[in-house]
Order: C-alpha cells, then sequence, then structure tokens
C-alpha cells in the first residue's frame, strides 16, 4: 500500500462504490432512452409521427361533396352553405371510407336546430333566432324548413 | 376578405382522404417518420388560430367535435376545447358573470325572454390551448413528456407522461387535465392527425359560422395573414408573455 | 370524481375543477422541509463549534437520513405512472425545476447524508464488528468496507472529509428545499405560487421545522430511555428555533404585505379566499396556533427566568404547534394555490379521501414511516455516547 492511501482505503473502496453507480447509471441510460430521443428537440421524436397517426372521426365536407353532388347544389347560395355537413350529421369518416356504408341516422332537428336558433341574449344580434315556443310548439323543423337550404321564401 | 375553408382546402389539393398520395402519406407517417410524408413538411408550418368572437353563437358544435374526433372523455371537466358565456354588468365590468355547463357541450340553451336583461352585454368566448410558442407547460416537463412541435404545436408523448401534473399547474389558461383512461396529462392536439394531412381541426370544420380558423402562420397565402391584418387581435392573458397563438378578435376585456 | 363540481362556487376553467396535487404533495415539502433543517441544525455543531448542541448532532442526522428515504415516496405515490418516473433521471429536461429533483436528491442522499452518518460513525461500526459473530458480523463488516483501520491518523482523515462533506452539506440542504420553494415560487400562472420570496420562505421554514422536529426527538427518545437530557442543549435548541422562526415569520408576513399593498388582479380572488376556504387553516392553524402562539412562549424563555421543568414543558408545546403550524403553511401552499381559478372569478374544493392511493391513510402511514425507518436507524448506529454499561454493545 502506498503512503498516499495509507489510512484511506475505506475512502477509496467508497470512492469505486461510486464509480460503480456513476457507470451503471451511464449504462442505464444509453440503454433505457428511446432511441428517437432528442431527434427535434427534447422529446421522443417519434412521438410526432404516432400522434399523426392517430384514428380521425371526421371526414372533412370535401370528401361529402365527392359523392353528394346533389346536397351541393342544394346548399349553394343559402345560409347554411359554409357549414360543414358533419357538424349536423355527426362525425362520418367510417362512412365516407366504406364508400356510404353505414348510412348516417338522420338528426332529430328539434333538438338540433334550437342549438344555433333558439333565442338567446348572448347570441350575436342580427343573428337569426326564434323563441322555439312560441316560433313552433311541435313537430319536426324540417316540416318547414330544407336544412340544406332553409330560406322559405 | 372571406374565410372559404372549402375552398382553402381544395386549393392545397391534399385532403382527399382516400387519395393514393394521402395514403402513402399516412404510411410514412405510421413509420414514425413524418418527414418523410411526400405531403408534409413540419418546418413549412407554423400553426395557429384565429377566433372572431362576434361570430360564435355559443352552439357548442366545436366541443362535440372536439370529443368525437379525439376521443375525449365526456365527463363536465375534461375539455381540449370548451365555450364560456359571458355577461357583463357594465357597473362592475372586471368582475362578469360566466357560465360554462359542460363546457358548452350541450350549447346554451336560455331560460327566459330573449330581451330580458338589457342591462348586460353578452356574448360566448370559444377556449383552446393557445399553442404557446413559450408554452409555460412544455418548460416545466421534468422528463420532455411534452413540447412543441417543429411546425408549432404543443403535444404530449401519452407513452413517455408520467403525470406528474406539473404542466397543468403550469398553464395559465387551464387547457390541460389528467386522462383518467389513460393517467396522462391530455390537452388539444390542434387535431394533428387531421392537419398533418391537409385538413382542417375538428372545430373549425364543425363551426357552422366560421368563427374559428386554423391559420399557417408561416403561409403567405393562408387567410389568416389577412384576418390578422385587417382585424384588432388580442391573445387572452397577453400579460403572461407566452407567445399565444390563438388570436381573438373582438375580444372584451373582461375575459380572463 | 363528478361530485366535486357542486363544490364549484362561482366559475372554474373547466378541466380546473379537479385538484391535481393532493395532500400526498403536501407532505413531500414538509418532509424535505424536516430533512434540510434536521441537517442545518447538525451542521451547526459540526461547522461552526456550537458546543451545547452536541448531543444531538448524531441524532439530527439519523433523523435527516430517516426523512430523506422516506420524501419521495409520496411524489411516487402520486405519479400517474410511477414506473416511468425513471425517466426523471435519463432525460432531465434542463428547464423543468422538477427535473433537477432527481439529482439533487441523489446527490444530498449520497454524498451528503450516507457519507456523513459513516465517516462519523465509522469508529463504532468497526468496534461492533470487531465484537460480533454471525450474520451481524457480516453486516458491520460490510458497512465498514471491511476496513478496519480506526487508528487516531485514519480516524483524524474521517473528520477532516467529514467536516468538508459538511460544509458542502449546508448550501446542499438550502438547495434541496430551496428548489422545492422554486418549484412552486416559479409557475407564473399561480399567483398564489409566484413569488420569489417562496424559496426563501421555504428554507426559513425548513429550518425552524427541522430544529423543532429534532428538539421534540431529543427530549422523547431521552424520556423513552429513562435519561435526563440535557436541558442546556434544549435551550439552545429552543433559541435557535425562536431567531429562525422570528427570520421565517417576518419573511411570510412581508409576503404578505406586499400582497396586499400591490393588490395585483388576482388580489380579490385570494383575499376572498384567506378569508373563506383558508380561514382555519391559514389564519388560525398556520398563522396563530402555528406561529404566534409557539414564538410568543419562546420569546417568554428568552426574556423571563423560568424553572427548567416550565421551559422543558414549553419547549414540548412550542416543538409541537411549531410542527403543526410548518404543516399547515405547506398545506396551504399546495392545497391553496388550486383552490381559485386561474380566471380569480371562482373556488373548488378539495376533498381529501381516506383509503385510496393519494387519500389521507396512506399520507398518515408516510408520516409515520420515517420514525420506523429511525428506529432501524438507531438500533443499527446508536447515536448516543456509548457508555461502558452492559447491554450497550448488543445493540441488534
Amino acid at each position: 500500500m502506498s503512503d498516499l492511501f495509507k489510512n484511506k482505503v475505506h475512502l477509496v473502496r467508497m470512492a469505486g462504490l461510486f464509480l460503480v453507480g456513476i457507470v451503471a447509471f451511464v449504462i442505464l441510460r444509453w440503454w433505457m432512452v428511446p432511441k428517437s430521443f432528442g431527434e427535434y428537440g427534447h422529446y421522443r421524436g417519434a412521438a410526432l409521427g404516432e400522434i399523426a397517426s392517430l384514428p380521425m372521426h371526421y371526414a372533412g365536407r370535401a370528401a361529402c361533396e365527392e359523392c353528394h353532388t346533389d346536397i351541393v347544389a342544394q346548399r349553394k347560395g343559402s345560409p347554411h352553405e359554409q357549414i360543414g355537413c358533419e357538424t349536423c350529421h355527426g362525425p362520418l369518416l367510417a362512412h365516407a371510407e366504406a364508400g356510404g356504408e353505414p348510412k348516417p341516422a338522420l338528426p332529430d332537428s328539434r333538438q338540433l336546430c334550437p342549438r344555433c336558433h333558439s333565442a338567446s341574449p348572448y347570441r350575436p344580434k342580427g343573428f337569426p333566432q326564434v323563441v322555439v315556443a312560441d316560433h313552433a310548439p311541435e313537430g319536426q323543423c324540417t316540416a318547414c324548413h330544407n336544412p340544406h337550404a332553409p330560406k322559405i321564401s | 376578405m372571406t374565410f372559404d375553408r372549402r375552398k382553402f382546402l381544395l386549393d392545397t389539393g391534399k385532403l382527399l382522404v382516400l387519395s393514393a398520395s394521402a395514403s402513402v402519406a399516412w404510411e410514412a407517417i405510421v413509420a414514425g417518420k413524418p418527414e418523410t410524408a411526400p405531403n408534409y413538411t413540419m418546418t413549412d408550418h407554423w400553426w395557429g388560430m384565429a377566433i372572431d368572437v362576434d361570430k360564435c353563437i355559443g352552439c357548442g358544435s366545436c366541443v362535440r367535435a372536439c370529443k368525437a374526433e379525439n376521443n375525449v372523455p365526456l365527463d363536465p371537466m375534461y375539455f381540449r376545447t370548451w365555450v364560456e358565456q359571458y355577461r357583463v354588468n357594465p357597473d362592475d365590468m372586471d368582475h362578469p358573470t360566466v357560465e360554462s355547463p359542460n363546457g358548452g357541450y350541450d350549447g346554451f340553451p336560455f331560460k327566459g325572454a330573449p330581451d330580458s336583461d338589457p342591462k348586460a352585454k353578452h356574448f360566448f368566448v370559444p377556449k383552446l390551448c393557445n399553442h404557446c410558442a413559450d408554452s409555460p407547460c412544455t418548460q416545466v416537463c421534468p422528463v420532455g413528456a411534452t413540447f412543441i412541435s417543429p411546425d408549432g404545436v404543443v403535444l404530449i408523448d401519452k407513452d413517455y407522461c408520467l403525470a406528474c401534473r406539473y404542466c397543468v399547474q403550469a398553464c395559465p389558461y387551464g387547457c390541460r387535465f389528467i386522462d383518467p383512461r389513460t393517467m396522462t396529462a391530455d390537452k388539444c392536439t390542434l387535431c394533428y392527425q387531421r392537419i398533418t394531412k391537409g385538413l382542417t381541426t375538428a372545430c373549425c370544420e364543425n363551426c357552422p359560422t366560421g368563427a374559428r380558423r386554423l391559420g399557417d402562420l408561416k403561409n403567405p397565402n393562408d387567410p389568416i395573414q389577412q384576418f390578422l391584418l385587417d382585424h384588432h387581435v388580442v391573445v387572452l392573458k397577453p400579460q403572461m408573455a407566452t407567445g399565444a397563438k390563438v388570436y381573438y378578435n373582438d375580444l372584451d376585456g373582461s375575459v380572463r | 370524481m363528478g361530485s366535486v363540481l357542486p363544490a364549484v362556487q362561482g366559475f372554474m376553467y373547466p378541466n380546473e375543477v379537479e385538484l391535481q396535487w393532493s395532500v400526498l404533495i403536501v407532505l413531500y415539502p414538509y418532509i424535505t422541509g424536516l430533512v434540510a433543517g434536521a441537517f442545518i441544525l447538525a451542521s451547526l455543531e459540526r461547522v461552526f463549534n456550537v458546543e451545547a448542541v452536541k448531543p444531538t448532532y448524531r441524532l439530527a442526522l439519523l433523523t435527516a437520513l430517516a426523512f430523506l428515504i422516506v420524501a419521495p415516496l409520496p411524489l411516487q405515490l402520486h405519479l400517474g405512472h410511477p414506473e416511468r418516473s425513471i425517466e426523471m433521471y435519463l432525460t432531465p429536461h434542463t428547464t423543468s425545476a422538477m427535473a433537477m429533483f432527481g439529482f439533487v436528491y441523489l446527490w444530498y442522499l449520497m454524498v451528503v447524508l450516507v457519507l456523513e452518518i459513516w465517516l462519523d460513525f465509522r469508529k463504532d461500526i468497526v468496534l461492533t464488528w470487531r465484537a460480533s459473530r454471525g450474520p451481524k458480523r457480516w453486516l458491520y463488516g460490510a458497512m465498514a468496507l471491511w476496513y478496519d483501520n480506526i487508528s487516531p491518523e485514519a480516524l483524524a482523515v474521517d473528520d477532516r472529509v467529514g467536516k468538508a462533506i459538511t460544509v458542502i452539506g449546508i448550501p446542499s440542504a438550502f438547495l434541496l428545499h430551496g428548489y422545492v420553494g422554486f418549484i412552486f415560487g416559479s409557475v407564473k400562472a399561480n399567483p398564489w405560487w409566484s413569488s420569489p420570496l417562496m424559496p426563501v420562505v421555504f428554507i426559513f421554514s425548513a429550518v425552524v421545522s427541522g430544529i423543532a422536529a429534532v428538539m421534540l426527538l431529543y427530549m422523547l427518545t431521552a424520556w423513552w430511555r429513562e435519561r435526563k437530557f440535557d436541558i442546556a442543549c434544549v435551550d439552545t435548541m429552543a433559541r435557535f428555533l425562536f431567531f429562525a422562526f422570528v427570520i421565517d415569520f417576518s419573511l411570510e408576513m412581508l409576503d404578505l404585505v406586499h400582497r396586499i399593498y400591490e393588490a395585483d388582479e388576482s388580489f380579490r380572488a385570494l383575499d376572498f379566499m384567506v378569508h373563506t376556504k383558508l380561514y382555519v387553516s391559514q389564519i388560525i392553524i398556520q398563522i396563530y396556533v402555528g406561529t404566534v402562539v409557539p414564538l410568543a412562549l419562546l420569546g417568554l424563555v428568552q426574556l423571563v427566568r423560568l424553572s427548567p421543568r416550565v421551559r422543558s414543558w414549553i419547549y414540548w408545546i412550542a416543538g409541537s404547534l411549531t410542527l403543526i403550524g410548518i404543516f399547515a403553511m405547506r398545506w396551504n401552499v399546495v392545497i391553496g394555490g388550486q383552490l381559485f381559478s386561474k380566471s380569480f372569478l371562482g373556488y373548488t374544493a378539495y376533498k381529501m379521501e381516506w383509503a385510496t392511493r393519494e387519500g389521507l391513510l396512506p399520507a398518515i402511514l408516510l408520516m409515520l414511516l420515517p420514525f420506523g425507518i429511525l428506529y432501524v436507524l438507531v438500533k443499527l448506529l446508536p447515536p448516543w455516547p456509548a457508555k461502558p454499561r452492559k447491554g450497550d454493545a448488543t445493540v441488534m
């Protein structure tokens, strides 16, 4: 034993233990950190692709308009022209991908239409609103209004 | 300047869900390499949103669409986007009465006569993650499970999040929650699965009045550029200096 | 979980209704505070040569170790994915105050506490190793790293290294608890937390709670072992406790006065909260019962000559109230910071559960666990001076 470590052997051994711990940590880190980590920043780069490939549910109106050209024609110039089809009909990507099946259920207009058109002071002035109980106490809204071109002339 | 989302989508020519190019893109994305997708380069985009408060009618379509598109828990305390209903009395402008029953998921049915409250102003404010450029939530994440993507979207790696919830505390806007099913943080992804394929977000797609519009702040031809030029816009809590990228037109000062 | 909804007053952002950080996160700063405080007390003797508190030196170190071992457990229990906590070590995010936790913790546990205790107890370990047989011989041999040199020269080396570690240890203790304060103080979204004073207040409250805890433990263990405790030692600790408490209280009042005077946009909402939902835990328990009363009692001892019997009673009461007060302070910081909406328009409620993962029962068990660990540590490494008395050598 050299003079340098005289009376200090325990400290050398303890330092050795720490060194073993640090080496084990470095190996563990190399082994466990996901390979794509740090590709773009301090995160797992592969997460971007995973999030981008999550399933969709809404097809988007352009997909609807590919087939439903008659509705496109009906809606032309109507106040509802700019509304997304699935806003009323619900998410229909599965329908679009399967080429028309399953057929979606028609929405219940008594429930749907008042969400936008029941009178409320909170809605913008000038937005068409009705007190539903006065305007039409019963029956489907669609009995009078064509939802794709609702204006009754 | 009108916002014709349909035209915008058609113009990009990349929205056809079932088209060949899209399916190639899809495969590239599934392989975990979105950069190799033929029609989407992350660094070409910098996403934000414009919200026209005057156009919001409080129908809640965005809330429903968001939950359906992104499989968000239906409970009334988990929202990626929600709508707030404001009633401001001119006598106490700083303390509005705010409500958001079920986040606006069921709309805001008004009980009483529509002209019964003439002494106050009324409006709706849609809220969502502001996809801050200097986001306090990603700053505090201890492990790198939430981050700003190269295209400016604040995302969560749900396979890496340990749910310490620090990000939930750090968001000044209350946009994050813990998904009780996965026990990880959750938030708006700006429908990342859609915008990377040239589609708009579910909330914008389904907003009947065009009050919400997704915009690419890096694309000089995106209509959002003109919108920001033409309107006096503001972000929420500007004093937080988060670099929020959701711009509100005609927002009342009482909104927080 | 939906049961919280009716408890909402005014308007909360919908995602804010559920509280994120539970009673377990209250325990965490409480426990690390006890660690840091106990260590700083121990350092007084070693670095500043305060002879009077020498009898508590080893006990303070063992107490700090016992609590430090438990400190990460409430965090671990609270995580949604505890199995992923290793990521804090693998990919620590440098901009996150929380990511520091793992490294500061490891540094403090291994480099400061374990080394210092090891060096201080090495002579006792080697002596026990030499005197025992069987598994116990093996255990103490391992603890001595199979090196039995306890010559005066070797012990002098230990003392020098130990002193150096204590000197490093004091800033480390400040770091350990200061950064816990920073975790809260740096959240700009939350006006109840966001304050540069937060780390400083945390450090001084840590010193207060640590001194109080070691003082009580010292008196308790003396009573347990049926020995008379050294009243001069407890007097000195109580004096330190008083001074630390005065600083801590002044800082907290400075924070309060500043908030009231500035009265920023959050003031109305926070003021209302303090006078309603936090009234009992903040005004009554933290300020009156947990601060003013113990301060008055400790101040009384400084001013008036009292008999040792009365003094020790005062120390019992003041120490206990102090620990309750500091716990209330942690509670008010952690829970209080989540009761109001960041819209400043409403309040939610915290419903503590009982036997769930984040309930009161695990919190109580976690609070008892350090005492169990301390019991084992004291059996392994008796902190009191070995008296030439039968039974002292058989520590197991």
